[in-house]
């Protein structure tokens, strides 16, 4: 279906990340956000309590993350499309609801403006030092979806991507936004609301008496009803069977749990975004995600400059990772340099994808700033030899 | 062989419970299972839309009441009841939120929520079954438990200054406060129906026995002992001052209705806020459509109009 108008803020603008990713979430259809104040993601929220008002909708300040990640799942289950954003430390608090989320099936977003870490480690600075936590970080077996944006243009397009696929597999999607994308202004183009795509969510047409609440037709993502409609439904964070009910037996965690992977798992390929070129005749493909990206074009152009067979392979979707595309290079390149904002997290998928057939290198940086250039061109130079 | 033959066709409150569920987890002599017949003896006083009823649970052996009442209910995470309830509130105004746990969960785990939802005055119904201890996990101590009380992990008795909830959330702001033991099943269920009729943050704390733990370790007798005890040790004192309702190990229990105030909730803050500020471009949550219309299917969808 087409975004509602009411939400969307049709032409060119001006904008930063933060900004833009709130206007996205406005287009995609939420109407509901719990939040709590980190830099450098506060700037979404305080958009979104400024416009969501005038749009239908509402938000809240909550007095922690805990109460703000498990809120917005109140606020799903009560018919909004909802969304909660934080940084680094608040990510940490939100892990238990994160897991939540992907056991009771709740669609929704959370975006997380990546900051220096460990602990309050960098407040205002850029690292991309979440990615494994974003795809780990609750306890038990569970599959979620990360996106990466590298722009305020991507920061708007893709929070509706975001939106969409949450409603789609009934998952809650990471925004991972970093310091630097969410701060840096630039131009963002808001089309008219009829060429916007949103993806409703997977509401129940049943009757009362033919609704189960976790049954599944083939495509492993159970009808949703929401409270207040006479369902009279049960969620619960205990494994459960197709009625919703607790049922702690080996047999029915089997059951759900692999389901609550494969629903994901089973579409890795149609989820997966990634931007690649020049990868066709490559000695080394450059794999970046996020702002490192941008330090990463330039480093491939500088190579390129001097005669360097180098491809790109920009990751939009971090996870589910896309570990095809990675075997498939690795098939016919040399090596794989890996620039991220951290000490070496998606290296090691990258590595593990591509078993042995190609080299990888990580060029690290633990955050505060963006890499140099020279720093990828170095580790390029030396992986061509 | 004798059939026993149940003197009234069907229980009255049957029809409220998921009774293919049963039997419940509850121990013999536990008085959750007794806080919920009032609760339905309530359901039926009040004459509340069930459809419009959810009830929120967190962790513990009163967070399973959300998987036996045949409503829409939601079994969250531990202490993260009263927040999951804020948001379904307020995403859906129309419902009736009812948050039903224990006092593990709502004061220590999700202490800071309760007293923030009392701040807000959100349109909550709070009960909060108190037995003094974490009875799930076998029977440890909570900011609940009175002094000298022994405990699974206070061996020697406990010596921390325990919480005294009515107190507690009459100060944050709770506009109607009332206490009862488990032997006050019509005091409980009038209370509960009052309740429902206040707009704002309701507070219910039933005292309740922990026969396997909590009476079994401190010797105080099974289940009927302790009935003959809360008969005993109860007084009734409406509009007592929270602050004299503390509990103790064997002292008397102070019961009765003790906040009933009037002040404006959340929503109706909310939207005299937005109307002042903003005037007509103000777009307020719609009863029929709810905030809901953009997650359902736009203004396309039929259910919308």
């Amino acid at each position: 279906m087409k975004a509602d108008p009411r939400g969307v803020l049709t032409g060119t603008h001006f904008m930063d990340g933060d900004h833009a990713c709130c206007e996205g979430a406005l287009a995609a259809g939420a109407r509901f956000a719990a939040g709590y104040p980190i830099t450098p993601s506060t700037e979404v929220v305080e958009r979104f309590a400024q416009r969501v008002p005038t749009v239908g909708g509402c938000f809240i300040q909550m007095e922690d993350e805990l109460a703000a990640s498990i809120t917005l799942q109140g606020g799903v289950w009560g018919g909004a499309k909802a969304f909660t954003v934080t940084s680094g430390p608040g990510f940490s608090l939100m892990m238990e609801h994160i897991g939540y989320a992907a056991m009771t099936e709740t669609p929704c977003v959370f975006v997380d403006v990546q900051r220096g870490g460990p602990s309050t480690g960098l407040p205002t600075l850029p690292a991309q030092g979440d990615m494994m936590q974003a795809r780990w970080g609750s306890h038990g077996d569970y599959e979620i979806i990360a996106l990466c944006p590298n722009s305020p243009q991507e920061c708007f397009d893709l929070t509706i991507k975001a939106f969409n696929l949450a409603e789609e597999f009934r998952v809650p999607v990471m925004f991972m936004m970093d310091e630097v994308v969410g701060h840096m202004t630039e131009k963002v183009v808001i089309p008219p609301a009829d060429e916007i795509e949103v993806t409703p969510r997977k509401h129940t047409h049943k009757s009362v008496e033919d609704y189960l609440p976790y049954g599944t037709n083939g495509d492993m993502v159970p009808e949703m009803a929401h409270a207040g409609e006479g369902y009279k439904f049960h969620v619960t964070g205990l494994t459960h069977d197709e009625r919703g009910y607790p049922n702690m037996t080996p047999k029915m965690q089997q059951k759900l749990v692999t389901r609550l992977q494969n629903k994901i798992l089973s579409a890795t390929d149609r989820i997966s975004m990634f931007e690649e070129e020049g990868t066709a005749d490559a000695d080394v493909v450059v794999v970046s995600y996020g702002i490192t990206s941008r330090v990463a074009q330039r480093a491939i152009e500088m190579a390129r400059a001097d005669g360097l067979k180098v491809g790109k392979l920009r990751l939009i979707t971090a996870w589910p990772f896309p570990e095809n595309k990675i075997r498939q290079l690795a098939a016919h390149i040399k090596a794989f340099v890996v620039p991220e904002l951290n000490l070496g997290q998606m290296v090691r998928e990258v590595e593990r994808a591509a078993a042995g057939k190609a080299q990888t290198f990580l060029v690290p940086h633990a955050g505060g700033s963006v890499h140099h250039p020279e720093e990828i061109l170095a580790f390029i130079q030396e992986a061509v030899r | 062989m004798t059939t026993l033959v149940s003197p009234i066709p069907g229980n009255p409150v049957e029809p409220f419970l998921r009774s293919d569920r049963m039997p419940h987890i509850w121990c013999p002599g536990c008085g959750i299972g007794t806080t919920v017949n009032c609760f339905a003896e309530a359901l039926i006083e009040s004459k509340i839309d069930l459809k419009t009823l959810a009830l929120v649970s967190g962790i513990g052996c009163t967070g399973r009441v959300a998987g036996y009442v045949k409503l829409d209910s939601f079994h969250t995470t531990h202490g993260r009841a009263i927040p999951f309830a804020t948001g379904l509130k307020l995403a859906n105004p129309g419902l009736n939120v009812v948050v039903y746990s224990g006092d593990g969960d709502l004061s220590a785990i999700g202490g800071n929520h309760l007293i923030h939802a009392a701040r807000r005055n959100i349109d909550l119904k709070v009960i909060c079954v108190n037995n003094l201890i974490y009875a799930m996990t076998g029977g440890q101590t909570a900011p609940t438990t009175p002094g000298h009380a022994t405990t699974s992990t206070s061996p020697y008795g406990t010596f921390e200054p325990s919480f005294n909830l009515p107190h507690l959330v009459e100060a944050a702001g709770a506009v109607y406060v009332a206490r009862w033991t488990t032997f006050h099943v019509r005091q409980l269920a009038r209370s509960i129906t009052e309740a429902f009729n206040k707009k704002g943050f309701s507070f219910i704390e039933v005292i309740s026995p922990c026969p396997t733990l909590y009476q079994r370790r401190n010797k105080m007798g099974d289940g009927l002992e302790t009935m003959k005890y809360y008969k005993e040790k109860s007084k009734t004192k409406h509009g007592a001052p929270t602050s004299e309702v503390g509990l103790t190990l064997n002292g008397e229990i102070i019961v009765g209705k003790f906040v009933d105030r009037d002040r404006p909730d959340y929503s109706t803050l909310l939207k005299a806020q937005m109307h002042e500020s903003l005037g007509d471009k103000y777009v307020d949550y719609d009863e029929e459509q709810g905030y809901a219309c953009s997650a359902d299917g736009g203004c396309e969808e039929d259910s919308c109009h």
